[in-house]
């Protein structure tokens, strides 16, 4: 291609680490505009921003016009085209975090850092969920340069080294560690254990009824994630071996049997896609782990991909297989360097034991992972907005039909699931679709995972049969929380619930009755004493940022929403109340009827709940 | 010997919209068919000479089986489809996206249709309260996407800022700019292939921009100005309109034009003159030319100053 880049050079260090991701050899076309996201990603974790120069050296590269590369770069939050501090702390401050922590950890660091953004050296900004609200508050830690010049008296972690740059996450987090951090020290990681409260319950006993069994988290706390070792003598692989043994048609009817539902919010029947690429005529066909968990309050894939690891890369190997792709991406949202590094090491363990590869368990099968890392965009947690991003585009929804099963990734049919669904897969192939259809009921088959966060007594990702109730799940959490006021259901994305509503049964029928979604599994509980009207400004906002700007009802409804809930909340309403609300029903009506995508086709629904339930303004 | 070109043989499929039964050719669009059936369908973001992006839904229709509504834009037509046009769901969509438009945009200069779309569907941008102030210069440009400052309500958030001229051609006022990505697909793979603008920043922050918002002289721009011919609002425009628009000489029922061959080169692009107060104000060519599709270079838009020099 044509290039005209700016005249501007890059620096050897930025030179230094986009050649690095960029292999000699780009193929017949001479473009690989899908490495744009890992080049970028090379050089923030390098240098802490994209200067002109090192823009330049990556549309030289990939042959990417730099106008369509900037377009990419400024598309998202982890990304920056102006200088800005190499380490950088995005402190929480979204549903779940910010009245447990998350808004007092902003005071404490304003007052030490000064206004976010400002110091050249080490600075602070506000941040969407991170997904670990179960420890809340949280801070995700940017760092860029090398490790192993940091600054610090404390020995780097083995993880320092591995070229994944040197992000942290900390939670719960207090202003010494974040300022410790920042200073360049290592922080503890996360334990996965902590965030599953039923691998540590006496089993024998979960509230008096029959036990819980685990099934998608069996093996956390119980299997080193590091190790496959002891990921196969927790029974690891024998599903791979079995699906392999009975052949991939028997293992995607086996699926469909199971009636599985997809686990990232949207409940599509899994079966479907797989048959349907399966069945493709086409050669060429992928498959994607969506790990871009971003709704918030929403972390049970980062807890599954920390502790068990092993289990995603297996489930992938099978669905991969099943449905005759030989390459599959897993997506992975860029908050979440600990899962990250426990994939990646699971990978290459996997790949040294021949597990991925040419012949896959000497199957002769053919089928590999690669790892995407993403930016901070919640859109691009929407299947087509993330084949975008992986091709190297801006994170925008693409419109359906056609669907990825028939044009998806690289326009080749394609099956994407999220990383709680391909976990089920490992059960399935082990019991039987059949079996696995027998818990739950109707579409809502087998065993789920929900987020609890907020004021529980034990907070973390617990794993119930479909069609348990609300209240059962919170018995398990250590009781219906004192002075519960409502809990959010399924996400940003999702509605508000009442006390008086605890006896719906968990499933997508059930929750649908009453005018509810699971969603992605969250129940963020919040007591009398939380500021409502300060949760759904957030949460409007949230959608204000979140928005990729494609669709007028989605962009622009969500500035009028943001503003309207504004005006409702301060008392300061143009007319009155009534016509406040008729305006956000408007909106709402637009965005739910003609967006593009499922992010504005839901930006409205907690708030619509809200003001149902009189949850703020007058009647609250 | 004279060769008639038949095209491809194309099935014919059966579509129902508000009761009336439908035969069109495979592979048309819903808009095609309301556009045969003389239905006047609003459309911001669709022109017959780019590939639809379907990005600002004032074309929705109700589709029989889905649960949002459908761009007729963009969406091709299968045999039995029930489309409805003249429910209260499409017209609320339909008068929402224009109202939110004209609430964040200056749609002053974006024709008569949308000024009679606007009338007839009631949209009242004047409810989201007063506007906010404009922009700096610059300042849109440089929002870091998922970070914006807590509206308090009392302003309604616009896209007001400067007209940014840095060239003789053509000047980009992006109050205007809606976003419909008509001068990105034809400065990219729908027409011209230069790349030299994109989509940036995002969300409401999200703007038409260079690389690092370069002026334009520093990209790959190289002048065809078919980003002018495609845009719906008066967001790009010559340096001669633009001037006369601010002057006050602006003069439109005075305007006649008049078709020519363009004599700069042998493609023989057809030309058409937009003449005010015997002065050619701008240059365009009809989008259903073979030949240009309503495209041209630098030298057809703009290189008409020898005519008025004799």
């Amino acid at each position: 291609m044509d290039l005209r880049l700016l005249p501007d050079a890059p620096t050897d260090v930025e030179r230094t680490a986009i050649d690095a991701v960029v292999p000699d050899d780009l193929g017949s076309t001479g473009e690989r505009r899908d490495l744009l996201l890992p080049a970028f990603h090379a050089v923030m974790d390098a240098v802490g921003w994209i200067s002109r120069g090192a823009l330049g050296h990556v549309c030289e590269r990939l042959q990417v016009p730099p106008a369509e590369a900037y377009g990419v770069a400024t598309f998202y939050a982890l990304f920056s085209v102006t200088p800005r501090a190499p380490r950088t702390a995005h402190v929480c401050d979204d549903v779940a975090c910010a009245a447990f922590g998350g808004d007092a950890l902003c005071a404490a660091l304003e007052e030490r850092l000064g206004p976010a953004g400002e110091r050249e050296d080490v600075t602070w900004t506000r941040s969407p969920c991170l997904g670990m609200c179960e420890r809340a508050p949280a801070v995700f830690l940017q760092r860029a340069g090398d490790a192993a010049q940091r600054s610090s008296t404390i020995d780097a972690g083995p993880e320092a080294a591995d070229g994944l740059g040197d992000h942290q996450q900390i939670a719960p987090a207090d202003v010494t560690t974040v300022l410790e951090g920042l200073g360049g020290a290592d922080v503890p990681g996360p334990d996965p254990v902590v965030s599953t409260p039923q691998s540590r319950m006496d089993r024998s006993r979960s509230n008096g009824t029959r036990p819980q069994e685990l099934h998608l988290l069996s093996r956390v706390g119980i299997v080193d994630p590091a190790d496959l070792d002891s990921y196969r003598a927790a029974g690891g692989y024998s599903g791979l071996r079995r699906a392999l043994a009975v052949g991939s048609s028997r293992v995607v009817d086996e699926i469909t049997v199971a009636s599985l539902t997809g686990r990232g919010g949207a409940a599509f029947p899994t079966g479907t896609k797989w048959s349907a690429v399966a069945g493709s005529p086409d050669p060429d066909k992928y498959l994607i782990c969506n790990a871009d968990e971003s709704e918030p309050g929403t972390f049970k894939d980062r807890v599954l991909m920390e502790a068990d690891p092993f289990a995603l890369v297996e489930a992938m190997t099978v669905a991969g297989i099943a449905v005759g792709a030989h390459t599959g991406y897993l997506y992975i949202r860029g908050e979440y360097p600990a899962a990250e590094r426990a994939v990646r090491h699971a990978i290459e363990a996997a790949r040294h034991h021949r597990l991925l590869g040419d012949d896959v368990m000497g199957s002769g099968r053919v089928f590999d992972i690669e790892v995407r890392r993403g930016a901070g965009a919640y859109i691009c947690g929407e299947e087509t907005a993330l084949m975008n991003s992986l091709e190297g585009h801006r994170g925008e929804p693409r419109a359906k039909p056609p669907f990825p099963t028939v044009a998806g990734l690289f326009a080749k049919p394609t099956v994407i699931n999220n990383v709680e669904t391909l976990i089920n897969v490992l059960r399935i192939v082990a019991e039987g679709g059949p079996a696995f259809a027998e818990v739950g009921s109707g579409r809502s088959t087998g065993t789920k995972l929900f987020c609890l966060s907020g004021v529980v007594a034990r907070p973390g990702v617990y794993e119930i049969d479909m069609g348990t109730t609300l209240r059962e799940l919170l018995e398990l959490a250590g009781g219906v929380p004192d002075r519960l006021r409502t809990i959010l259901l399924g996400g940003a994305a999702g509605t508000f619930v009442t006390p008086d509503q605890l006896d719906v049964r968990l499933t997508l029928e059930d929750t649908r009755e009453i005018g509810a979604t699971l969603g992605s599994g969250v129940v963020l509980c919040l007591d009398e004493s939380v500021d409502m009207a300060r949760i759904l400004r957030r949460i409007a906002g949230f959608f204000r940022d979140e928005s990729c700007g494609q669709c007028v009802p989605c962009r622009v409804g969500t500035v009028r929403q943001e503003e309207a809930l504004a005006r409702i909340v301060r008392g300061r309403e143009i007319g009155d109340r009534k016509t406040e609300l008729q305006l956000l029903t408007d909106v709402d009506r637009v965005m739910t009827d003609a967006s593009i995508c499922g992010l504005g086709q839901t930006a409205a629904s907690a708030v619509r709940s809200a003001l149902k339930l009189g949850l703020i303004g007058e009647n609250a | 010997m004279t060769t008639i070109d038949l095209g491809t043989i194309r099935r014919l499929v059966s579509v129902t919209v508000d009761d009336v039964e439908h035969r069109v050719p495979e592979g048309a669009t819903i808009m095609d068919v309301l556009d045969g059936a003389g239905c006047d369908t609003p459309r911001l973001c669709q022109a017959p000479n780019l590939t639809p992006v379907n990005a600002c839904r004032v074309c929705v229709v109700e589709v029989e089986g889905s649960r949002p509504l459908v761009p007729s834009c963009a969406r091709r037509v299968e045999d039995g489809m029930v489309v409805r046009t003249d429910t209260e769901r499409v017209a609320h969509s339909r008068r929402m996206v224009l109202e939110l438009l004209e609430s964040a945009n200056d749609m002053s200069q974006a024709g008569d249709d949308v000024a009679r779309w606007s009338v007839e569907y009631g949209a009242d941008p004047e409810r989201y309260g007063p506007p906010g102030p404009p922009a700096a210069a610059g300042e849109r440009g440089n929002r870091h996407p998922g970070h914006h400052a807590e509206p308090d309500g009392e302003t309604r958030a616009t896209v007001a800022q400067p007209v940014t001229v840095d060239n003789d051609l053509y000047v980009r006022d992006y109050a205007r700019c809606i976003l419909c990505y008509k001068c990105v697909e034809a400065c990219g793979t729908d027409a011209q292939n230069t790349f030299a603008i994109a989509v940036a920043g995002r969300g409401f922050d999200a703007t038409i921009s260079t690389e690092f918002a370069v002026p334009l002289p520093d990209s790959a721009c190289v002048y065809c100005g078919n980003c002018i011919g495609v845009c719906p609002t008066g967001a790009l425009k010559s340096v001669a309109e633009h001037e006369r628009r601010e002057a006050g000489i602006w003069d439109p029922d005075d305007e006649t034009v008049t078709s020519t061959i363009c004599s700069f080169c042998g493609v023989g692009c057809t030309l058409e003159l937009h003449v005010q107060h015997n002065t050619i104000v701008n240059v365009t060519s009809p989008h259903d030319h073979s030949v240009t599709h309503g495209h041209l270079c630098i030298k057809g838009r703009f290189g008409f100053q020898h005519v008025q020099n004799l």
